[in-house]
C-alpha cells in the first residue's frame, strides 16, 4: 500500500469532515433559528453564511485561561484526545464503494472501541479543571456515555448477524437490497436514543446542562481548547449519523431506477447523513432535557433489554428461516 | 528486520510505559500513561494477527476497567493520598523480588526460544476468513464449556459488585 | 509469533491517528502567537457564580457512580462475547444460538437482582 497515497486521503477526508463541522453548526442555528421563528446568524456574508469562518478565527484570538489549581498536563491534553478518539474513527466509513481509509474487518468494533476512549477527554477534563461544575459535568457525562456505550453496541450485534461481518464495507454490501432498518427497526430505535446519549446532546445534555452546571465539563475552557471540545462533539454527531446510515440505512446505496441511478453513490450517504443530522437538531428544537436519573434508568432498563430481545428475535427469525443444521 | 523493529519498539515502550504507571505520584496521571500503555499493546496485538483481541482489549481494558479504575480513584479523596508517601518501607524487598522473577524469566526464556510450527491456524487461514468469523467458530463450539463458565464468573461480579457497594449506599 | 508479520491493512490507522494528533495540536501551538495573556489571579480563579470557590471540588462523589462502572465492566464483556458470535452466527447456527441464550440467561438473573436490589435508581 503506497503510504503517500493514503496519507492524501487521510488530509482530504479530515478536512473536508472539518469544513462540515463547521457548517454544520451554520446549519444547527439556522434548523433552530427558524424552528423557533427566528432567523439564525444572518450579519456575517450573505445569510451568515461567513459566520462560522468568523467564529472559528475569533477562537484563535481568545485568551488561554488555565484555572488555579488544575492539573495542567491534564488540563492541556484532555481536548486533544477527544479531537483524536473522533477524528480517528473517519478511518473505517466506507464513503461510497471500496473507499474507505482502512478496510479493516472489526470496523464496528473500531468505532466502539475509539468512543470508549473518547469518554476520557470528558472525564479527565472534569476532572483537571479543579472547579466543582466541570467535575460533576465530567462525572456524570462519562457514566451516561458507558451506560449507552452498552446499549449501542448491542443493537448493533442483529446488523453483524444479518451481515454475517463486521466489517462495515460488507455490511453495506449486504444491504444492496433494502437498508436493514426495513428487518432492524427496534435496533435502529435503540441506536438512534443511544447515539444521541453517546454524544452528550439533547435532550440528554445533561453534562452540559447550563441551567444547574454551567457548561459542564468545560466550563473553565476557553479559546481554542473549548473550541477544541465543540469541534469533538460535531464531528462525533458526524460519526455517529455515518454509522447508522452504514449499518441501518444502506450506506452508499440508493433506488436504482429513472433519474436516481444516475446520482453519485456519495450523494446518497451524505443525504442520509445529513437527514441523521438534522433529526440530531430537531430533537434539540423539540424535546425538553431529561432528568438524569430518568436517562440512567432509561438506558439501564429499556435500552439494554430492548437490545438483547432484538439479538433474541433476530436469531430466532434466522434460524427458522434457515433449514436446521448442527455444524460441529 | 522491519517486523523486528516494531516488536523491539513495542517490548521498549511498554517496558518504559508500565515503569512510568507505577511510578507517577498523582494517580490520574498513572492511568494516563495506563492508556497509553493498553494502546501499545492492542498494537501489539495487531502485530500477532489478533485484531479482535485488539478491539478488545481497548473496549474492554481502556474503555471500562480503567474507568472503573478512574472513578475509584476519585471516589478515594485524592489531595490527602498525594501528600503520603509514595514508596512505603517494603520497596527493598519488592525489588528483590522483581530482581528474582526478572533472573526466572531469562533463565526459561531460553526454553521458549524455538517456536513450534504453526498449527491449522496460520496467518493466511485466519485473514481468508477474517479474525472474528474464526473466533466465533472456535470458541462458540470448541470451547463451550468455558464460554458458559464465563458467563458465571460475570453473573459472581455483578453480584459482588452489588453487595460491595450497597453496604457503603447504606452507611 | 513476533517480529513476523506486519498488519500493512493498518498502515491507514497510524497515519490517520498521526493526522488527528496533529489537528488537535497546531491550532493550539498556533494560538501560542496570536491570543493574549494577560493572567492576574482573580482571573484564574475557577467559576463558581461570581463567589470565591468553597472547599475541595473533588471531594462529593456518589457512590452510584462506582456501581454504574462496575456494572459497565460486566456487561462490556457481555457484549464482547457477543460479537463474534454474532459475525459466525450463520456457520454455528442453532446450537450457537441455545449456548447464547444459556448464556444470556445466567447473565440475566444477574440483571434481575440487580434490579430488584435497586442498584440502578438513582434517588
Amino acid at each position: 500500500m503506497n503510504i503517500g497515497i493514503t496519507a492524501i486521503k487521510v488530509v482530504i477526508v479530515i478536512s473536508v469532515t472539518m469544513l462540515h463541522v463547521a457548517y454544520v453548526v451554520y446549519f444547527e442555528r439556522k434548523v433552530i433559528g427558524h424552528m423557533q421563528a427566528r432567523l439564525g446568524p444572518m450579519r456575517v456574508g450573505p445569510h451568515g453564511l461567513l459566520q462560522p469562518i468568523a467564529d472559528g478565527i475569533k477562537l484563535f484570538f481568545k485568551e488561554d485561561i488555565i484555572p488555579s489549581g488544575a492539573d495542567k498536563p491534564i488540563f492541556y491534553i484532555a481536548p486533544v484526545i477527544g479531537v483524536i478518539a473522533v477524528l480517528a474513527s473517519l478511518a473505517v466509513i466506507p464513503l461510497w464503494e471500496g473507499f474507505s481509509i482502512a478496510d479493516l474487518n472489526i470496523g464496528v468494533l473500531y468505532i466502539l472501541a475509539l468512543s470508549s476512549v473518547g469518554a476520557y477527554s470528558v472525564i479527565l477534563a472534569g476532572w483537571a479543571s479543579n472547579s466543582k461544575y466541570s467535575f460533576l459535568g465530567g462525572l456524570r457525562s462519562s457514566a451516561q456515555v458507558i451506560s449507552y456505550e452498552i446499549a449501542l453496541g448491542l443493537s448493533l450485534v442483529g446488523i453483524m448477524m444479518l451481515s454475517g461481518s463486521a466489517n462495515l464495507s460488507d455490511i453495506v454490501r449486504a444491504q444492496s437490497d433494502y437498508p436493514f432498518v426495513l428487518i432492524q427497526p427496534l435496533a435502529f430505535f435503540v441506536f438512534l436514543v443511544s447515539m444521541i446519549a453517546e454524544t452528550n446532546r439533547a435532550p440528554f445534555d445533561l453534562p452540559e446542562a447550563e441551567s444547574e452546571l454551567v457548561a459542564g465539563y468545560f466550563t473553565e475552557y476557553s479559546g481554542m481548547r473549548f473550541g477544541l471540545f465543540f469541534m469533538a462533539e460535531y464531528a462525533a454527531m458526524f460519526i455517529m449519523s455515518a454509522v447508522a446510515t452504514v449499518c441501518f440505512l444502506g450506506g452508499w446505496n440508493g433506488p436504482d431506477f429513472w433519474v436516481f441511478s444516475y446520482v453519485p453513490k456519495i450523494a446518497w450517504f451524505l443525504i442520509k447523513v445529513y437527514a441523521l443530522i438534522f433529526f440530531y437538531f430537531w430533537i434539540r428544537a423539540t424535546l425538553p432535557r431529561y432528568r438524569y436519573d430518568q436517562l440512567m434508568g432509561l438506558g439501564w432498563k429499556l435500552f439494554i433489554p430492548l437490545a438483547l430481545v432484538n439479538i433474541g428475535v433476530t436469531g430466532l427469525v434466522k434460524e427458522s428461516s434457515n433449514p436446521i443444521v448442527i455444524k460441529l | 528486520m522491519l517486523p523486528e523493529l516494531f516488536f523491539a519498539y513495542f517490548a521498549v515502550t511498554i517496558t518504559g510505559l508500565s515503569i512510568l504507571v507505577i511510578t507517577r505520584k498523582n494517580p490520574v496521571h498513572s492511568v494516563l500513561w495506563m492508556l497509553v500503555l493498553f494502546i501499545h499493546i492492542a498494537a501489539l496485538y495487531v502485530f500477532l494477527n489478533a485484531e479482535f483481541l485488539a478491539a478488545v482489549q481497548i473496549i474492554v481494558y481502556a474503555g471500562a476497567i480503567l474507568v472503573l479504575f478512574l472513578f475509584v480513584i476519585m471516589l478515594l479523596n485524592l489531595r490527602k493520598e498525594e501528600i503520603e508517601q509514595k514508596f512505603q518501607k517494603q520497596w527493598p524487598l519488592g525489588m528483590l523480588a522483581g530482581t528474582l522473577f526478572i533472573l526466572f524469566f531469562v533463565i526459561i526464556l531460553n526454553k521458549f526460544a524455538v517456536f513450534p510450527a504453526p498449527g491449522e491456524y496460520s496467518i493466511q487461514a485466519i485473514q481468508g476468513e477474517g479474525n472474528i468469523m474464526v473466533i466465533g467458530k472456535v470458541l462458540y463450539t470448541e470451547y463451550l464449556l468455558p464460554f458458559e463458565i464465563a458467563s458465571l464468573v460475570l453473573l459472581v461480579a455483578i453480584i459482588g459488585a452489588v453487595v460491595l457497594a450497597k453496604k457503603k449506599i447504606s452507611e | 509469533m513476533p517480529g513476523t508479520y506486519i498488519p500493512l491493512n493498518y498502515l491507514p490507522v497510524l497515519i490517520i491517528l498521526i493526522v488527528a494528533t496533529l489537528v488537535g495540536l497546531l491550532p493550539l501551538l498556533l494560538g501560542i502567537i496570536l491570543r493574549p495573556k494577560r493572567y492576574y489571579p482573580l482571573k484564574l480563579t475557577p467559576y463558581e457564580s461570581g463567589n470565591p470557590p468553597v472547599g475541595e471540588p473533588q471531594s462529593k462523589f456518589s457512590v452510584r457512580f462506582y456501581i454504574i462502572a462496575m456494572l459497565f465492566v460486566v456487561f462490556d464483556v457481555e457484549a464482547v462475547f457477543l460479537y463474534p458470535w454474532a459475525v459466525a452466527y450463520d456457520r454455528i447456527g442453532l446450537y450457537g444460538f441455545i449456548e447464547m441464550i444459556i448464556f444470556i440467561f445466567i447473565l440475566l438473573i444477574g440483571y434481575i437482582y440487580v434490579w430488584e436490589k435497586k442498584a440502578l435508581e438513582w434517588e
